[in-house]
Parts: structure tokens; C-alpha cells; sequence
């Protein structure tokens, strides 16, 4: 069953791709959420699963978040392996009980006697006139809770390999998927070989200064970098790929290098994921290598407005990033 | 009603009508942003209710809200404004459609999550109440938020201490792509109100008489001290649940169907049996349809808001 054709895939195709497998190799795998059955989901990711696997494995669910997450953490505590689907991340706030309370803790509290091996996967960020409650990046707010995993592919294939480990893994997994990510072409193996969680790659060698990013915001962190490069600045830029556990040691190992460490993503700056590698840099040996002081990129604070020249300021456009990056280095 | 009410009752679902059908081009066309949810086919339920309504008395809108802004009364200049992302808009541009409201006219707020109004409109009557003030509270849903655990919640607190509040479920039969009979166990939402102990009534929404009787019992309660009221108005959204929802999901024949009881034909017969002559109808028609028309061109002309604006506007 194995293979390793390289074909370029959509990100959104990669999705479908792995789910599908991931639901023909495991019994134990479904997926529920709203409208993801015949309607093939918000964002077509689960178009003919219905249609391959039937409805009591692809279940269409009234919206009542709090209640499909829940009954998600309840089959996984059976030893299921649900997937569910948030249609926006911004309803993940609707299940935060469920996630924060019930997802994050069974596994601890009961002593370590049962586990809860689901994925959560939502869409997430701007840059499509979704305005205020359907635009955010809530990343951090699941970091920051012990007990969860939290995933942000920046590619078809890393989202291939990293949905089956996160699948895999015994514990709650939040998938990130940027809305606009799911139209981004790349090469995908079909291989069910997984890719870890907790493992960063360097998308872009470079010497000058190391910047860390991921999911959609790597990909304009990329591209500023080398519309910098073009006037000789030599970026390294990190993608994360998962957020917890997070691969600090490639971000150390890269900063020793450079001397020089800027985050970039599209969450808010304020009590974001980059202020936390930032600190763990830091407080790590590279400190005493850092030349200057650290850059953090991300939304300005405010909620994401409707009007597209609002938007557009709110957000990080590759020419901020590259904007920024260029004056933090003078 | 009498005739006069009701020629005003025909121009406002005419202007929800004409305003959603533009909006619709507009989108086509590639001018507007985002996504929009259409009103088409439900507009004797806005107009019904909101035109019961008196000067304080507030509502509490859903993702859907272009005709209950229109039915509260919005200007649809300031409303087309508000959906081609301008400064002139009735949020200044950073609504769009799913936030559209005009505050001032007693819209709680367009709403971006499902069943996220309710409690607002629950607060609101509570407001009432503590206030000793003579206004009621309507907050509007879909058959998809009752499955909301806040719309729980909110009927129970608002069963409890009797507030002055009357909940309507426009059931379109569809919650995006979910048809009610997979999202119930049950045959008619307003069963729901048994298990909160307040009265529940299903209503024929397409016909605004069978509409605005209901209402008026509703209202009357929640006025007078009677406690909340949970409504289902048997309804259909004849467009997709966004723009790019061909609604493939529905069976063949069924949009026609409904149609055929068209709820602004309904209210044109009626006038005409009541005596308004083609030509007063014909009338109202252009004036709704040249409302529209410099809506359009109002939205139009204005700016695009500053971004120097947006940080200021972050906390009040
Ligand atoms: C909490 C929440 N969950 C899901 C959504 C996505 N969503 C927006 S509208 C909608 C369907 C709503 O159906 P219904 O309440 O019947 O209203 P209708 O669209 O039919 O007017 C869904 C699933 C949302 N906006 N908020």
C-alpha cells in the first residue's frame, strides 16, 4: 500500500488525500463535523468521503460545537480515533470547554489510565474579507494549555505527513489549516510515512539573521526574504511546522549561526507564539550569541476588520514583513 | 392590517428584496468582499415582526441580516455602503455583511456565530426588566441555532425570570447544507419551548398575516409581564446558504414549490382584493426599485475608511 509517487498537489487535496487513507488503513478512524458530508465541507476537504466510507463514519453534525467536540473527546476515550472538523477556528471558542477542560485534561487527571487521540483540524486566518469572528489566529490560546498538541503545515506534503502523525499521536491535537493555504500547489509523496510532530525544517538557508515562521505567514516570510536577498541580506527562515511540542533546537542551533532572531506570523504580536520562542532563545546559549535585539512580526492588535484597505493594514503583507525585517537589520 | 400598514408592509419586503437581488449582482460581478447570506424568500418574517416593533423596543439580528436592517428601518445606502467595505457604511467598513446593524434604530447587531445574538437580545430584555422600561426584546435565529448550547441557556434564564423577550426561528429548512429533519428528532422546533416551560407557536412564515398575528400575541405577552415566547416561522431561503452555494443539497422541484407561495405575492394579492389598483402597486415597486438604485450609487461614491482608524477604534 505503500507509495512514494511525487505528484503537486493542493494543500486542500493533500488533506482529503491523507484523511481518506487514514480512514481506509484504521477502522478506528471517522470524522465528524458540520456540513462535511455531501457538502464536502466550508472548504471541499472532505468532498467523497461520504460517498467512499458512509455516514456513520463521515458524520454531518447540527452546529453544536461544544457538543461534536465533546462527543469526539468521548470515542477517543474508547480508543477511536475521530477527527473533527471546526468550520471556522473561530468556533473552536463555542468548544473551549470541551478542548480546555475535558481534551487537555483526561489523559492527566485520571492518573494516565486513558487517552484522547483526536484532531481537531480548522481553518484559521485573514486575508479573505471574513471580518472579526471568522478571520482569527488563535493559535497561541491552545499552546498555551498543557495537554494539547498544536499543529501549523505550511505545505501539501508536511500536511500529509503530519495529519497522519497527529492521528497517530494518543493525545489532542489542534490542526491549523490557514484558509489560505488550501489553494497552495506543492509536491506530496502518496506515502503514509508520518512526519513527527516537533520537528522544524530550515525552508531557506541564509547567514544574516534566523526568522521563525509558520503555516501561510512562512510562505510571505519566504518570499520578503528573498525580495531581501536581492539587496544582499541573507535570511535563514525556519518553518515550525508544529507549534507544541516545539522544535526550539533547530530555532537555538540556527540563531548560534546568525546571532540574529526574528519571529513572523499572523496571529497578534501581544502574548504570541514568537514571544515564546523568543524567551526560550533567550534563556538558552545562544543568548550570549544574539548580536541585537530580537523582531517580532505579526497582526497589529486588533481585531480583523471587513474593508479591504483595513484588512490589508492589519494584517502582515510580504512587504511589511519585508519591511520590518530590513529595518530591524540596519 | 389595514390597507395603508400594509402598502408600507409590501415597499419594505420589496426593498429587502430588491436590496438582496442587487447584492447578488454586485457579488457577480466581483465588486463586493467576503461572502453574503440573502434574505430572498423570508422577508415577511422580518417585516411582520419588526414592523410590531415600537420606538425602543430591540432586535438581535443573524448572519443573514440585510432584511432585518432593512425592516429596523436601516438606510440601504448606508447599508450598501457597509457591504462595498466604505467609510459611509453603517459600521464604517469594518462590519461587512455579517456585522451590519445600525445601533441607533435598536439592531443589537448582524451576527458572524450561529446563536450568538440570543443571549444579547436575552441581556437586552433583562435590561428592560431592571430598568422598569415598557420594551421588548426579539431575537432572531436560524433552525441551526437552537442546537447552539447559549440558545439553551438563554431560553432558560429568559423562562425563568420572565423576560420581556420573544424568540423566532426562521426555519429555512436549511442550516448551510443540513436539512432540519437531520438536525431534529423532533417535528416542530416550537416543541423546544415545552422543555423551558414558555408557550411555543409554528407559524406559516411566508404569509405575513399568519406572521404579525403571532407576533402581536408575543409581543403583548413579553410586554406585559408575561415572559418569553419561542416562535418557529416555517419559512425557505431560496438562494444557496452564501454567495458560491449552487445548494446542490436540495431536491429537485422543491425551490419551486415554495415559490409558488411567494410571500410578497401573497401580500400583492391581498392588496389587490382589497382594492389598491396595479397602478399604486406599480408605483410602490419603482420607488422601492429607485431606492435601491441610490443605494447603490451611494455606496458607491464613498471612500474607502482610513487604516489610521483602525488601532483608535480597538477600545472605546
Ligand atoms: C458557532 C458557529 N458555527 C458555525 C458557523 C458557520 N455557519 C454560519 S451560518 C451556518 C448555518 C446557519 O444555519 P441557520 O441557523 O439555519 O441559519 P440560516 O443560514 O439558514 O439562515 C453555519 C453552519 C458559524 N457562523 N457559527
Amino acid at each position: 500500500m505503500i507509495q512514494t509517487t511525487t505528484a503537486e498537489t493542493l494543500f486542500g487535496k493533500a488533506l482529503n488525500w491523507t484523511i481518506a487513507t487514514a480512514m481506509e488503513t484504521d477502522p478506528n478512524v471517522f470524522i465528524i463535523g458540520e456540513d462535511i458530508g455531501q457538502f464536502g465541507g466550508a472548504f471541499g476537504i472532505t468532498k467523497g468521503l461520504v460517498e467512499k466510507f458512509g455516514k456513520p463514519r463521515v458524520l454531518d453534525t447540527p452546529i453544536s460545537e461544544a457538543g461534536l467536540v465533546g462527543v469526539g473527546v468521548g470515542a477517543a476515550m474508547m480508543g477511536m480515533r475521530p477527527i473533527v472538523e471546526i468550520q471556522f477556528s473561530d468556533f473552536l471558542v463555542n468548544a473551549m470547554d470541551q478542548i480546555v477542560n475535558q481534551a487537555a485534561k483526561v489523559h492527566f487527571m485520571f492518573g494516565g489510565n486513558v487517552n484522547v487521540p483526536i484532531v481537531i483540524r480548522t481553518p484559521f486566518g485573514g486575508g479573505v474579507g471574513l471580518a472579526a469572528q471568522h478571520s482569527q489566529s488563535l493559535e497561541a490560546w491552545f499552546y498555551h494549555v498543557p495537554g494539547l498538541k498544536v499543529v501549523a503545515p505550511s505545505t501539501p506534503d508536511d500536511a500529509r505527513g503530519l495529519l497522519f502523525a497527529s492521528i497517530d499521536d494518543p493525545n489532542p491535537v489542534i490542526f491549523f489549516e490557514h484558509k489560505l493555504l488550501y489553494s497552495v500547489k506543492g509536491p506530496m509523496h502518496e506515502s503514509i510515512e508520518r512526519i513527527p510532530l516537533g520537528k522544524a525544517v530550515v525552508r531557506r538557508p541564509g547567514k544574516d539573521a534566523t526568522v521563525v515562521s509558520y503555516s501561510f505567514a512562512m510562505h510571505k516570510t519566504l518570499e520578503a526574504a528573498e525580495k531581501l536577498a536581492a539587496s544582499g541580506i541573507d535570511l535563514e527562515v525556519i518553518d515550525l511546522r508544529t507549534l507544541y511540542p516545539l522544535d526550539i533546537g533547530t530555532v537555538i542551533a540556527s540563531v548560534e549561526r546568525t546571532g540574529r532572531l526574528a519571529v513572523s506570523h499572523e496571529a497578534v504580536v501581544r502574548g504570541g507564539i514568537g514571544g515564546d520562542i523568543i524567551a526560550q532563545v533567550c534563556g538558552s546559549k545562544a543568548f550570549s550569541k544574539l548580536k541585537g535585539p530580537v523582531l517580532r512580526i505579526g497582526a497589529k492588535e486588533s481585531p480583523v476588520p471587513y474593508s479591504p484597505p483595513l484588512e490589508s493594514y492589519v494584517l502582515p503583507s510580504v512587504e511589511h514583513i519585508e519591511s520590518e525585517l530590513r529595518a530591524w537589520l540596519k | 392590517m389595514k390597507t395603508e400598514v400594509l402598502l408600507a408592509r409590501f415597499k419594505m419586503m420589496l426593498l429587502m428584496r430588491r436590496f438582496d437581488e442587487t447584492v447578488d449582482r454586485l457579488y457577480a460581478a466581483g465588486k463586493l468582499y467576503g461572502t453574503i447570506h440573502l434574505y430572498i424568500g423570508q422577508e415577511a418574517i422580518g417585516a411582520g415582526i419588526c414592523g410590531e416593533l415600537q420606538h425602543g423596543d430591540v432586535i438581535a439580528s443573524t448572519h443573514r441580516g440585510h432584511g432585518h436592517n432593512v425592516a429596523m428601518g436601516s438606510d440601504p445606502g448606508a447599508m450598501m455602503a457597509e457591504l462595498l467595505g466604505r467609510v459611509t457604511g453603517l459600521c464604517h467598513g469594518f462590519g461587512g455583511s455579517m456585522h451590519i446593524a445600525d445601533q441607533k434604530l435598536g439592531n443589537l447587531g448582524a451576527n458572524g456565530i450561529v446563536g450568538g445574538g440570543v443571549p444579547l437580545a436575552t441581556g437586552a430584555a433583562l435590561s428592560f426588566k431592571i430598568r422598569e422600561l415598557p420594551y421588548v426584546a426579539v431575537s432572531f435565529m436560524g433552525d441551526g441555532a437552537p442546537n447552539e448550547g447559549c440558545v439553551h441557556e438563554s431560553l432558560n434564564i429568559a423562562a425563568i425570570w420572565k423576560l420581556p423577550i420573544v424568540f423566532v426561528i426562521e426555519n429555512n429548512q436549511y442550516g448551510m447544507s443540513a436539512p432540519v429533519k437531520d438536525t431534529y428528532a423532533i417535528e416542530r422546533l416550537s416543541e423546544r419551548a415545552v422543555a423551558y416551560g414558555m408557550p411555543g407557536e409554528s407559524i406559516d412564515g411566508q404569509d405575513i398575516f399568519k406572521v404579525v398575528e403571532a407576533a402581536r400575541r408575543a409581543i403583548d405577552r413579553a410586554r406585559s409581564g408575561g415572559g418569553p415566547t419561542l416562535l418557529e416561522m416555517i419559512t425557505y431561503r431560496y438562494k444557496g446558504h452564501s454567495r458560491n452555494d449552487p445548494a446542490r443539497y436540495r431536491p429537485a422541484g422543491e425551490l419551486d414549490a415554495w415559490k409558488a407561495r411567494d410571500p410578497i405575492e401573497i401580500v400583492r394579492a391581498r392588496l389587490l382584493q382589497d382594492g389598491a389598483s396595479e397602478a399604486r402597486l406599480a408605483e410602490i415597486t419603482a420607488e422601492a426599485e429607485a431606492a435601491i438604485t441610490a443605494a447603490v450609487a451611494f455606496g458607491e461614491a464613498g471612500p474607502f475608511p482610513d487604516p489610521k482608524d483602525v488601532l483608535p477604534k480597538v477600545y472605546a
